[in-house]
């Protein structure tokens, strides 16, 4: 029996040990193409990942890391009720473009305006995803497909919306007027963090008490996992489906809305869909397998990454996008070992999509 | 808006549109059809675009630009079936995956090999010419629309008449219809579904290769970044609603085609950018709903499914 284990053990240590040869050597590939110095590369990837002065790069991580890990949260809550949602991005610039026009034109004391444009902003978010939701449950687009389709509307419309009736002129850029200095997120004390961390914090603890020690979030995970079994108890699976995605749409448009505050005070054009956070976010969550304690960690992964190769850029000229590869590689690796909801809930699709 | 459907430059332009939607549908009809589910057909169109620009930029032949577009999409399809049909992985995380490398790679590959940032265009990236069709010239809309086009666009027609023979006819047709519809049988057979399922998505990738080849070397002679631009996407819901079947595919291809060229028409006359930029997607909705509508309108009547 143990050597069977120990077997087991070793097999799996050598299936990590060549994923990981791999993904090292396609770095290597890559970095050769454009005759980096291998040395030079690594240390600028770990001196903007984690250091700077004051540890700045590593705030900037942080900041990044809770960006992705709240997309992350945002995409599990519908993962984990067997939703597709894949149109994140698109909930996430209707937060961040929401929060900022909310706070460029809502009169009333600071923090008021500040509350209520957050406010807004998680409204939009769940608003564009109910949209998906609806058009599935009631106009029979399918919600894999619909909430893809609708991430290009809302970030055309944004784009417009800075591009010509709120464009900050002045400043030569597509983007909007600063929001009122006395709105944005203060800092930690002695460092260059924005509490907005502490949102994507408290988001993150709502969304896993409610999946795990409420009724409701009880019965929208029975939907992921069987909802054959959810449809004979007589659970209300529209109105789940509907919850959820509203949900998951709130919490990205308050990331929107931490984006808008904490980093950049204003909305640019492109700001939130360029990084990829909401796709960074869906692989961030499916790298631990949907695990919600480890969430943030494989956001803060990723974000170091992110990072870590824009030092690279400057230091040894590798272009950025090798996060990008880097990103996508151990993906790749990672995804035969998925949790098994995802894969119940793709079955459901094929079965479905038979019927209907 | 009638008269501009009839405008000769504007029925000249559709084809532009429909021939990599509808190249990289049949693509992913190959996979719909042999039950891979491949929602990455936009990182296989990007990749076969970039690929098309490197190939006719160093070798200054057009067909060797789409010679080695088809390689690229392969090359996509291969690492799409070796972590899906070997390793078991998720084929939606794939796709994602997938699609996301495209986009590293591309950029990446831009700048590595041409040192450029954003676009890349250059005189020594030979493009696809006007293919003329004699005796088409006096038809009115019909014309303009079928003739001097890329030979890339009669390839994409010629390829659905033979699409269709080879899912009736071909043997590896059925093989691919089976490994969709009925694996045991297959295995019963002697063959291996996961082999079938392999050489549809390389016949996908080559397919999505010769799409972004429209993109980048027919429709325009340069590389920009990202410049697939959801149309993947969109040939994916046009495989999902006609379940690959594709003579249907046609139409939807044409459907979409047009009003992308729509689009870029409306912007012409003063309606900003950003709206005819979401046109395309309005209107995938817009089928998407009315097929379903009228799906259910038929099932509801006891009609066959």
């Amino acid at each position: 029996m143990r050597t069977l284990r120990e077997s087991a053990v070793l097999r799996e240590a050598v299936s990590w040990g060549v994923a990981l040869a791999w993904i090292a050597g396609v770095l290597f590939l890559l970095m050769a193409l454009v005759g980096a110095p291998f040395g030079e590369a690594l240390s600028a990837f770990l001196q903007n990942a984690f250091g700077g002065r004051r540890l700045s790069y590593l705030m900037a991580t942080l900041s990044r890391a809770a960006l992705i890990a709240g997309m992350a949260v945002s995409v599990m809550l519908s993962f984990r009720a067997g939703l597709f949602n894949i149109g994140g991005e698109g909930q996430l610039v209707a937060g961040g473009l929401v929060a900022a026009l909310a706070a460029l034109f809502l009169p009333g004391p600071p923090l008021f305006v500040l509350g209520a444009s957050i406010l807004a902003a998680m409204v939009a978010g769940a608003g564009w995803a109910l949209l998906a939701g609806l058009l599935q449950l009631h106009l029979g687009v399918p919600l894999l497909v619909g909430s893809l389709l609708l991430n290009y509307p809302i970030r055309y419309i944004a784009s417009y919306l800075v591009a010509h009736p709120f464009r900050d002129v002045q400043s030569g850029m597509v983007q909007s007027h600063l929001v009122p200095q006395a709105t944005w997120l203060p800092y930690f004390p002695g460092t260059r963090l924005d509490i907005g961390i502490l949102f994507i914090a408290a988001a993150s603890l709502f969304a896993i008490i409610y999946s795990h020690f409420t009724l409701h979030g009880y019965h929208a995970r029975m939907n992921g996992l069987s909802p054959a079994f959810a449809r004979t108890v007589g659970l209300p699976v529209g109105k789940l489906t509907l919850q959820t995605l509203a949900m998951s749409g709130a919490i990205a448009g308050l990331v929107g809305a931490v984006a808008v505050f904490g980093v950049h005070h204003r909305y640019i054009d492109g700001m939130l869909v360029q990084p990829l956070y909401a796709w960074t976010g869906i692989i961030a969550v499916l790298l631990v397998g949907m695990i919600p304690w480890a969430v943030p960690l494989s956001g803060l992964f990723f974000a170091a990454i992110q990072t870590g190769a824009a030092g690279m850029e400057r230091s040894a000229g590798v272009p950025k996008e090798i996060a990008l590869v880097m990103q996508a590689v151990i993906i790749l690796f990672v995804a035969s070992r998925v949790s098994g909801a995802l894969v119940a809930s793709s079955e459901r699709r094929a079965g479905g999509g038979e019927g209907a | 808006m009638l008269e501009l459907l009839f405008d000769p430059s504007f029925a000249a332009s559709v084809p532009r549109f429909v021939t990599p939607i509808l190249l990289a549908a049949l693509g992913g009809a190959l996979c719909e059809r042999a039950g891979v589910f491949n929602i990455a057909l936009e990182g296989f169109l990007l990749m076969g675009a970039f690929a098309a620009v490197v190939g006719s930029y160093f070798s200054g032949s057009p067909w060797l630009g789409a010679l080695a577009a088809m390689l690229g999409g392969v090359a996509m399809g291969l690492v799409f079936a070796e972590f899906n049909l070997r390793r078991g992985g998720d084929p939606i995380v794939v796709s994602i995956a997938i699609n996301i490398l495209a986009a590293g790679l591309t950029t990446y590959l831009l700048r590595a090999i041409f040192d450029a940032m954003g676009a890349f265009s250059d005189p020594a990236i030979a493009g696809f010419g006007p293919v003329s069709i004699p005796g088409l010239g006096w038809l009115p809309v019909l014309g303009p629309v079928f003739g001097g086009q890329s030979p890339l666009f009669y390839l994409a027609l010629v390829a659905v008449p033979v699409a269709s023979l080879f899912f009736a006819r071909h043997r590896l047709g059925l093989r691919i219809r089976a490994a969709g519809e009925n694996p045991a049988g297959l295995v019963a057979g002697g063959v291996s579904p996961r082999r079938v399922r392999l050489y549809a998505l390389m016949g996908c990738g080559a397919l999505c290769g010769l799409g972004g080849a429209q993109l980048s070397i027919a429709n325009v002679n340069l590389f920009v970044e990202n410049m697939s631009a959801g149309r993947g996407w969109i040939a994916v819901v046009a495989v999902l609603l006609t379940r690959g079947r594709p003579w249907p595919l046609l139409l939807i291809a044409f459907i979409f085609g047009t009003v992308d060229s729509l689009s870029f028409r409306v912007q012409g006359l003063g309606m900003p950018q950003q709206f005819t930029d979401m046109m395309p997607y309005l209107a995938t909705l817009a089928v998407l709903i009315t097929l379903s509508w009228w799906r259910r309108g038929r099932t509801a009547n006891g009609g066959a499914p």
